[in-house]
Parts: structure tokens; C-alpha cells; sequence
């Protein structure tokens, strides 16, 4: 066991890949000789060589299209797009091509490909550096979401979704690399070397794809979140005082919709929250499965807290961000409900 | 199609790469030295302070220093017209001040406030003005490449005479959509001058790990768009060669590859381990090449003007520099209905 940062557990999970399958290959912008803008890929090159973790030019397009080739035939490329805002060129690949071949190939191929991919805001990135786009990998069928909270599950996670035999977006919330960052953007960040999710075995193990994890078991309300909301949750619920039970969702699709109903039927009452912007966001979808699951259960309205329906903001950061402080107001709204 | 087959003649003929210290100066060059070389100290300064303001905290986010690159804007600015359009990527302050924006409302945008360029929404990246044609400011490498090449278009289809000046750098000259570019361009003969700003990185990546062609000034052979390699760092020569990649699309030739061989001496942003190239060679370049130093020892060797003038004018530059700093500084945060403004127009009740 040793304490690692989300960057640290992210680097340790892909060299841990590579040495348990050859057929891992990593690589993506600035990601071989200068080890990521992140340094999430720090080291690889020197330990496996420029064969098997690389630099690619600046083409998003270029990198999932060639990935899903490599995939096909049976390699297994772990690639990092340096920001998911750059995603976008990548899109047309990712959702025609990757997330549909073993549908329309009856089977006969698949892409074990994953894609890593930093996400949110919090770092004044402005609009074209902050975005969270995981609702538009969750509404193509055919593609995996996964985004870990913490460096624990994001080592057995990233390493689960390079071992699945379909395609994998992995989105890693870059405001929670070097510690869990609750959105009190005026205090300094716990770092992961304090925290006991910041605790990862060296070795290999995996978690699996599709399950959540209850962060903070309560009775009152249910709070459905991931990535970084996790921690703002938290943080409301340590304001707030009400007692919440916390579900970071981990994966957004397959979702963990057992876990979510059995917790929503105990509390009867459900607060969704998300950093994306709000209309056709990922709550959205979740506000539908859980109104059609527990509707009988329901003590108050489903509601959501979520970025607002604008782009990313530079100077404005902190009021687009959802932070504690409208995570509160909603809780108390909903305990009123 | 004998006239671009000659153009193409002309890109792929090394003869006509104009490199380093072969410029024929022009006659009017001495008039005009003395203007470049504030218009550059400019540039320089106002990123010093940039880099200055965001050490101490007022500019967060991401900030791209143009220091060292000052003669490429300023060389091709020069032979621009107030009708022609500027659009780059997110290395664009000097681009700005060379289009004539105000240094305060740039300023201010780096430092987030109420009077900056885009009122805090766009920051460093994220910059416009209607007024000076300045169309970006793009924090997506390779986007405005396309853009530029629309930009060309509505010139053709007004009839306006006029020309985009379409910067990028040669980390975004990869971008698969910059090539549907150049192919537009060239298929409908648009008035569009492509500049790339090499400068040798992108981010961490040199052109050599990511270029198999690592001269980009033939980038457009395929296309059949003129290309030339041109001296960055020396601002006649970026003006000779502008000059005529301009007329060129100016004339109703089409487009024109100008590539600037260049180098920037900061980090790629702020945050930057510096890791991927030696100090050794960004001293080279700063002791042998710099733009502002090279045109100061030919200003002096003119007699155009001595070192005590010229330190007058480093000190006026400061003392403007300084004020659009004091500016951005004094301006306040932008009102937080800002947020919600301009996503789209307002549904007519
Ligand atoms: C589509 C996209 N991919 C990646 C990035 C991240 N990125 C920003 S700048 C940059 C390097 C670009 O280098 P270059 O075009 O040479 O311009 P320079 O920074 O040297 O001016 C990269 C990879 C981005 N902003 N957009
Ligand atoms: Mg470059």
C-alpha cells in the first residue's frame, strides 16, 4: 500500500496494464516523452519503451480512429485526449465507429479501447478547458462511462475498463488529481496523502464496471453524484447537518440503477447533482429512471442541482459552479418537500 | 490552372525559401524601423507583465506568453489593410495589440474583469473586436483555420477586397481540418494568407516527434497553395513576405502559405516544466535571433536613433504598459447576471 495521488494511481494503473498485457498500448498528446500535461503517463515511455507509450500529433480524430483499428485487431489502447473539450473532433470516431462495431459487425469485432479524458472545471479554465460532456457519451449506445472520485477507484476502475472488451470513456475530474476538492474554492484542498481513498495498493486489482459506492450511508435523502459533486455533497451535508445518503455513481453507464433504488426507497427523496449544464444533462436521465422506479416512494420532488444552462465562464467560474452553498439550499429545500 | 501550377512551381522551388539574413531590405525600411521596434518592445512588455500579474495572482487560468515571436504580428500587421481580417488561436495578445486593441481591455480580460475584451467571459484565450476585425482568439488548436478560410469566402462573395490573415501554430498545422481548409481555399480561389507560427513546440511535442514533413511551408504543395519559409524573428523579412503572400490573395490568386520560423521563450503557459528542451537553446536563440534586439542593433547602426532615446521609449512603452495593467487591476468584476448573457438572443416576447 502506499498514499497516491489520482494522477499518481492513474499512471500506476496503466503501468500495472501494460505489465499484466502486451497488447497495452498508451498514447495521445504530449503523453510519451514529456509524460502528459497531467503527468498521468510519467514514466511509461522509459519503462516500456516508445513503442508502447507514445506521442501522437495534435489529432483527436487521428487518435480514436487509429485506436479503434488497433482495437479491432486485437490490441489494447488506453489513449488520453489531453482535455475532454478536445474530445469533440474525436466525437464522430468514438460514436460511429468505436461504440458501434460490434453491433454492426454482428459480434465478430469489438474495440477494448479506453479513452482517457480529464474533465470539469475549477481551475478558471474558461469555456474551451472546463466542460463536462459525459451525458454525450451516455446517450450513444454502445460505449462504457466511467468517472472515479478518488485515486483508489480510479487505479481499479481505469485498470477494469482497459481489460473490457468494449470501449471505455474514462473521464478523470481534473479539480480532484491532487485532492478532494469539495468546492471551497477559497480553502486550500486536503491532499490525497491525508485521506484513506488516497491509500492504493501497488498491486493489481480491479473494480468493476457498472457498480456505485455509497460514500456516506444516511436515512433522510439520497444524493446521486459523481466526480467532484462527491465532495461537494459531502461538504453540504457537514453544513447542513441533514443526514444524507451519498451514491457516487462511479460509472454513469452502466448505471448501478439497484443500488440507487434501494436507497431512494428507504429515504424517499432524491437530489441529483452534476457540474454539466443542466438541460439533457446526465441528471436528467436520472431523474427519469429513479421517478420510474421508486415514484411510489417518493416523499418530495426528485431534484437536481447542476451547472447552468450557459458555457463554461472564465471570470465567473465560481457562480456556474455548483458548490456547497446551492448543494445546501436544495437539501433543505428537499427535506421541506 | 497554369497559374497555380506556377505557384506551386514557386512553393516547392527552394531558391525562393527566404531564410535568415538574405532579405533585400526596401528602401523605406528606415522610416519605418523605429515603429516596428515600439510596436514589438509593445508586445514584450505587455507580456512581461502578464506573466508578471499572473505570478501574483491576478490572472488565473491559462496564459500564452507571445515573447520572442513579436516580429511575426508585427512584420505582417504592416501590410494589412483596416478591411482584412486577424483570426488566431490562444497565443494571441500580441495579435491583438498589433490589430490595435487596447492593451487596457486586453489586460483586463486576462485579469477577469468587468472591462475586459469579453467582459471576463472568454480570458486569455477568448478575445473579439468588430471594430478592429479581429475575429478570435481560439482555445481549440486548428479550429480557426477553417474559420479564417470562411472569413475568405464572405471577402470573395462581397467583393471586398479583402484578406484573412489566418494564423496558427505548428502543432495545430497537424489538425486534419486545417487540410479541408487548404482544399476549400484552393478549390474556390479564396483570398485567405495562412500563417504558421512555428516555433518549434507544441506544448511539450517538438515538430520533429510530431511532424513527418517538419517543413510546413509545403504543407499546401498537394493543394496546389504557395508556400514559403520565412525568417520569424526578423520583422522585414516577415513584411517582405507577407507583402507578398497578401497582394497574392489580394489579386484573386488564392490562398498562400507564408510558415515563420520562429521561437517562443517562455513556457508553453504558465505552468510549464520546461523539461523538453535544453536552456542552452532558448539562451542561443535569445543571445543570437531575438527580434527586438536584432532590429535595435540596425536602428543603431543606422543612426537612426541612439541608447538614450530608445531607453525613452522602452520607458514610455512601460509607463502605457503600466497603466493598462493599473486598468485591469482597478476594474471591477463583472456583474454576475453576466453569466446568462449572450448564450443566445432573447426570445422576442
Ligand atoms: C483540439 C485541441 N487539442 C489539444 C489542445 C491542447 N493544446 C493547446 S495548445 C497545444 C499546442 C499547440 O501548439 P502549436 O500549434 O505549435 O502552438 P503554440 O502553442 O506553439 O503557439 C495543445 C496540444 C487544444 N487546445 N485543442
Ligand atoms: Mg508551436
Amino acid at each position: 500500500m502506499s498514499r497516491m495521488t489520482m494522477i499518481e494511481a492513474i499512471r500506476n494503473a496503466q503501468h500495472v496494464a501494460m505489465s499484466r498485457d502486451e497488447d497495452v498500448v498508451v498514447y495521445g498528446e504530449d503523453v510519451g516523452y514529456f509524460g502528459g500535461v497531467f503527468r498521468c503517463t510519467q514514466g511509461l515511455q522509459e519503462a516500456f519503451g516508445p513503442s508502447r507509450c507514445f506521442d501522437s500529433p495534435i489529432n483527436e480524430s487521428g487518435i480514436i480512429g487509429t485506436a479503434i483499428g488497433m482495437a479491432a485487431y486485437g490490441l489494447r489502447p488506453c489513449v488520453e485526449i489531453q482535455f475532454a473539450d478536445y474530445m469533440y473532433p474525436g466525437y464522430d470516431q468514438l460514436t460511429q465507429e468505436a461504440a458501434r462495431i460490434r453491433y454492426r459487425s454482428n459480434g465478430d469485432f469489438t474495440t477494448p479501447m479506453t479513452v482517457r479524458m480529464p474533465t470539469g472545471g475549477g481551475i478558471y479554465g474558461g469555456q474551451t478547458h472546463s466542460q463536462s460532456p459525459e451525458a454525450l457519451f451516455a446517450h450513444v449506445c454502445g460505449l462504457k462511462t466511467v468517472l472515479p472520485s478518488n485515486p483508489y477507484d480510479a487505479k481499479g476502475l481505469l485498470i477494469a475498463a482497459i481489460e473490457d472488451d468494449d470501449p471505455v470513456i474514462f473521464l478523470e475530474p481534473k479539480r480532484l488529481y491532487n485532492g478532494p476538492f469539495d468546492g471551497h474554492h477559497d480553502r486550500p484542498v486536503t491532499p490525497w496523502s491525508k485521506d484513506d481513498l488516497g491509500e492504493v495498493p501497488e498491486d493489481y486489482y480491479t473494480i468493476p464496471l457498472g457498480k456505485a459506492a455509497i460514500r456516506r450511508p444516511g436515512t433522510d435523502v439520497t444524493i446521486l453524484a459523481y466526480g467532484t459533486m462527491v465532495y461537494v455533497a459531502l461538504a453540504a451535508v457537514k453544513e447542513t447537518g441533514i443526514d444524507a445518503e451519498i451514491i457516487d455513481l462511479r460509472t454513469i453507464l452502466p448505471l448501478d440503477i439497484e443500488t440507487i433504488e434501494a436507497s431512494v426507497r428507504r429515504t424517499g427523496r432524491c437530489l441529483i447533482l452534476h457540474e454539466a449544464t443542466r438541460t439533457c444533462g446526465f441528471g436528467a436521465e436520472l431523474m427519469a429512471q429513479v421517478q420510474e422506479q421508486c415514484f411510489y416512494h417518493l416523499e418530495a420532488p426528485i431534484s437536481r442541482v447542476t451547472g447552468w444552462d450557459t458555457p463554461y465562464p472564465h471570470a465567473q467560474e465560481w457562480h456556474y459552479f455548483p458548490g456547497p452553498k446551492r448543494v445546501s439550499a436544495a437539501l433543505c429545500e428537499i427535506m421541506e418537500g | 490552372m497554369t497559374d497555380s501550377a506556377t505557384i506551386q512551381g514557386e512553393a516547392i522551388d527552394k531558391s525562393d525559401v527566404t531564410i535568415e539574413g538574405e532579405v533585400t531590405l526596401p528602401a523605406d525600411m528606415r522610416e519605418d524601423m523605429l515603429k516596428y521596434y515600439k510596436e514589438m518592445l509593445l508586445i514584450r512588455r505587455f507580456e512581461e507583465k502578464a506573466g508578471q500579474l499572473y505570478g501574483m495572482g491576478e490572472i488565473a487560468g491559462f496564459c500564452h506568453l507571445y515573447i520572442g515571436q513579436e516580429a511575426v504580428v508585427t512584420g505582417v500587421q504592416a501590410v494589412l489593410e483596416d478591411k482584412d481580417q486577424v483570426i488566431t488561436g490562444y497565443r494571441d495578445h500580441g495579435h491583438m495589440l498589433a490589430c490595435g486593441m487596447s492593451p487596457g481591455g486586453v489586460m483586463a480580460e486576462l485579469t477577469g474583469r468587468a472591462d475586459g475584451l469579453s467582459r471576463g467571459k472568454g480570458g486569455s484565450m477568448h478575445m473579439f473586436s468588430r471594430e478592429k476585425n479581429f475575429f478570435g482568439g481560439h482555445g481549440i488548436v486548428g479550429a480557426q483555420v477553417p474559420l479564417g478560410t470562411g472569413l475568405a469566402f464572405a471577402n470573395k462573395y462581397k467583393n471586398n477586397g479583402a484578406v484573412c490573415a489566418t494564423y496558427f501554430g505548428d502543432g495545430a498545422a497537424n489538425q486534419g481540418q486545417v487540410y479541408e481548409a487548404f482544399n476549400m481555399a484552393s478549390l474556390w480561389n479564396l483570398p485567405v494568407v495562412y500563417i504558421i507560427e512555428n516555433n518549434h513546440y507544441a506544448m511539450g511535442t517538438s515538430v520533429e516527434r510530431s511532424s513527418a514533413e517538419t517543413e510546413l511551408y509545403k504543407r499546401g504543395i498537394s493543394f496546389e497553395i504557395a508556400g514559403k519559409m520565412v525568417d520569424g524573428m526578423d520583422v522585414f523579412a516577415v513584411r517582405e513576405a507577407a507583402s507578398e503572400a497578401v497582394d497574392h490573395a489580394r489579386q484573386g490568386k488564392g490562398p498562400f502559405i507564408l510558415e515563420m520560423n520562429t521561437y517562443r521563450y517562455r513556457g508553453h503557459s504558465m505552468s510549464d516544466p520546461a523539461k523538453y528542451r535544453k536552456r542552452e537553446e532558448v539562451d542561443d536563440i535569445r543571445s543570437h535571433r531575438d527580434p527586438i534586439e536584432g532590429l535595435k542593433k540596425q536602428i543603431l547602426a543606422a543612426e537612426l536613433s541612439d541608447e538614450a532615446h530608445l531607453k525613452e521609449i522602452d520607458k514610455e512603452i512601460r509607463a502605457q504598459v503600466k497603466a493598462a495593467a493599473d486598468f485591469a487591476l482597478e476594474s471591477p468584476e463583472p456583474d454576475a447576471k453576466e453569466l446568462w448573457t449572450d448564450v443566445l438572443k432573447p426570445v422576442e416576447a
